[in-house]
């Protein structure tokens, strides 16, 4: 307790510090990003980084008439201390008028206490639980939420005439999300799970799983894993006991299919249905422009979706900047995000007044052959999908 | 729900040969040198970034970019070895660990440069894709090629040691190095090639590798669990204690998530405690 209130104490003066300083820092917007840069999630940091500077790049660091400065702290993974820390450290010792970042729900959850107190704008540029956007009222997400996505994709799923599922999904918060709302979704249109499984989070083999689903001779498959090493691992083992599609339907978000997980599918790939917020192939000026300018920014990398919440992440701060006229505080900023929409290379998005979380269309995609190359070809669109969760408690 | 039995038991067997393939080298070098070398893993690492390269830069086969991955883990660590890790031979094992893990952060972070931090992927040959059925039963075919792979490879090595030459002057250099060097054994130089014997195993693993758990930066951190497990369990210096304890390793992983999914994948640290419980110097450990 004590320790609490030194903490608290110490902020507080700092605070005070940092308030008088302000005048010293006129002319300059500062933006903290707190991400993994290194680390086993390394690589989300560096594709959401490279989505913010593409975004800089194309607007120029300069916003109603104030210059954009970008402080990058490392949190080297999932770790709420750590991210906390270097909140406090942005705000006190930097001075900075905005945090953002945020590739992984605890980094989030760790530094929407720090926002709180300091007035803080926060840009949830990835972290994808429902919950965070409730943890401060100065939080705006401009990602995805997992429920989002795949309530829709359940009740989508079921629509189709698909009648029985078996779920596998990755043993941690995200998963259980994933699983939950996917089987909400599906048994609210008349669809039934026979199956439920959870592999480890870092699982490297997964026969003995999709062994438990042959045996259950479902009709559809539903997977929700993180990206990574295990997309590609998963869809081989599946093709390895001659689960795949048309014979059996495989279902999954994203991750599933992108685009280095698919380069090591191969022909295993064909057929799989995914629901995603971003698909890279599709077809749209905007998306098309912005996905030529990452590729030349990172040197032939294809952007993913960590890329583009780091993109609109920056649209949101700039655009935000441009309406109180550089008016950087907390409370000048949050107003004027919420309600806010804007059509990003992903699609047509909007900040829910209320939550200040993303609302925006679900893509469903289906991995098809185009020009002898596989690739997501969207099939269908469900509109301005909310997350379901908020509000019901 | 035999045949079932048959499967799983057949895929928790090819993957406990890869991990064979990827730990028998430290159970050669920590057994036999003495060297606790956790860089083990990176050693694997490098073995699949090479046939990454040798595949999709040189368009080299599959097939002959495995010993391709050999050769340069192998040459690599020799350097590493003359330089570097010789110097350690007679430290204090707590030195030997420090140096070695500082490695796998300079190795991981040396990767993350020159090819990013995202997966490799490579395209297997189509022989090696989909599945190969036996009555009724479903063999993956890659597994199959995993296994005859690790066989070959664990015949080797128990030749090679056991009744060869060189094998006679390996273990003698590590017996007693003072009288096997005043009997005239270039002991620095067998030391070299035995390490550098090891590193590439560890290098053909990480290559197999790719194709079953993937490969990215933090490649040499992940298995490093599991690999120590094998050579904890199975023994030091011991090929055949190395071998059972991979596939029994194997077997217990994949068949723990099969019949006991909630726990599966605690599983194997049960049978590591247990096994080091009844016999703490594992399973062929002499001392």
């Amino acid at each position: 307790m004590l320790k609490k209130t030194a903490a608290a104490l110490a902020l507080g003066f700092s605070l005070a510090a940092a308030l008088s300083s302000t005048a010293l820092a006129e002319g300059t917007v500062k933006i903290g990003l707190i991400m993994p840069y290194s680390g086993p999630f390394a690589d989300a940091g560096a594709q959401m980084q490279a989505g913010i500077d593409l975004y800089v790049k194309e607007h120029g660091d300069e916003v109603a008439g104030k210059k954009i400065v970008l402080i990058k702290k490392d949190t080297g993974g999932p770790n709420p201390d750590v991210a906390k820390r270097l909140a406090q450290e942005l705000v006190v010792r930097d001075h900075v008028d905005v945090l953002a970042g945020f590739a992984l729900t605890p980094e989030a959850l760790g530094a929407a206490p720090v926002a709180t107190e300091a007035k803080k704008l926060m840009v949830d540029m990835n972290a994808a639980t429902s919950i965070i956007t409730e943890k401060s009222p100065y939080i705006v997400r401009t990602s995805v939420t997992i429920p989002q996505i795949n309530y829709a994709f359940g009740k989508w799923a079921a629509d189709q005439g698909i009648k029985h599922a078996y779920t596998l999904v990755a043993d941690y918060g995200p998963g259980h999300d994933a699983e939950s709302s996917f089987a909400k979704g599906f048994k609210e249109k008349g669809g039934e799970i026979v199956g439920a499984d959870h592999s480890p989070v870092a699982n490297p083999d997964f026969s003995a799983y999709v062994q438990r689903i042959k045996d259950a001779k479902p009709e559809a498959v539903y997977i929700f894993i993180p990206g990574g090493s295990q997309p590609a691992a998963i869809g081989k083992a599946l093709a390895d006991k001659g689960l795949t599609p048309p014979n059996t339907k495989l279902l999954g978000q994203g991750e599933l299919t992108m685009p280095d997980a698919m380069e090591s599918l191969g022909k295993n790939a064909d057929g799989i249905i995914t629901a995603f917020h971003y698909t890279l192939e599709r077809k749209d000026p905007l998306n098309q422009k912005f996905v030529a300018g990452y590729k030349n920014l990172t040197k032939g990398r294809e952007p993913d979706l960590f890329s583009i919440g780091g993109y609109d992440g920056m649209h949101l701060i700039y655009a935000a900047l441009k309406k109180t006229k550089g008016d950087a505080s907390g409370d000048a900023l949050i107003k004027v995000a919420k309600g806010m929409s804007w059509e990003s290379p992903r699609g047509p998005i909007t900040i829910d007044p209320e939550t200040r979380d993303i609302v925006q269309n679900v893509y469903i995609r289906k991995v098809e052959k185009v020009d002898g190359k596989l690739q997501n070809v969207i099939i269908d669109t469900i509109k301005d999908v909310k997350d379901p969760l908020h509000g019901a408690k | 729900m035999i045949g079932n039995l048959a499967v799983v038991l057949f895929d928790g067997f090819a993957f406990g040969m890869l991990l064979f393939v990827l730990s028998v080298g430290l159970s050669v070098t920590l057994g036999l040198m003495n060297f606790t070398n956790l860089a083990h893993g990176a050693f694997g690492m490098l073995g699949g970034y090479a046939v990454v390269v040798a595949m999709r830069d040189l368009d080299i086969p599959f097939l002959l970019s495995l010993p391709l991955a050999f050769l340069v883990a192998g040459l690599v660590s020799v350097v590493f070895e003359r330089t570097i890790f010789r110097r350690l031979y007679r430290a204090g094992e707590l030195n030997q660990v420090l140096l070695t893990i500082g490695l796998v952060f300079v190795a991981a972070a040396t990767m993350a440069y020159f090819f990013g931090t995202g997966q490799q992927p490579i395209a297997l040959p189509a022989y090696l894709q989909g599945y190969v059925e036996l009555g009724g039963l479903r063999f993956g075919a890659y597994r199959i090629f995993l296994v005859v792979v690790a066989l070959v490879i664990a015949g080797l090595l128990v030749f090679g040691l056991e009744h060869t030459r060189f094998g006679a002057r390996v273990r003698a250099a590590v017996d007693n190095q003072r009288v096997a060097q005043g009997l005239g054994l270039n002991v620095d130089a067998i030391f070299a090639v035995t390490f550098a014997l090891g590193s590439g195993l560890a290098g053909l693993g990480g290559a197999l590798a790719i194709e079953i758990v993937g490969l990215d930066p933090s490649f040499g951190f992940h298995y490093l669990v599991y690999v120590l497990i094998v050579v904890a369990v199975g023994g030091l210096g011991s090929i055949g204690g190395s071998f059972v304890a991979a596939a029994l390793l194997g077997i217990f992983d994949v068949g723990g998530k099969y019949f006991v999914p909630d726990m599966g994948a605690f599983l194997i640290y049960l049978f590591m405690v247990v096994i080091l419980f009844v016999r703490p110097v594992g399973l062929f450990g002499k001392r």
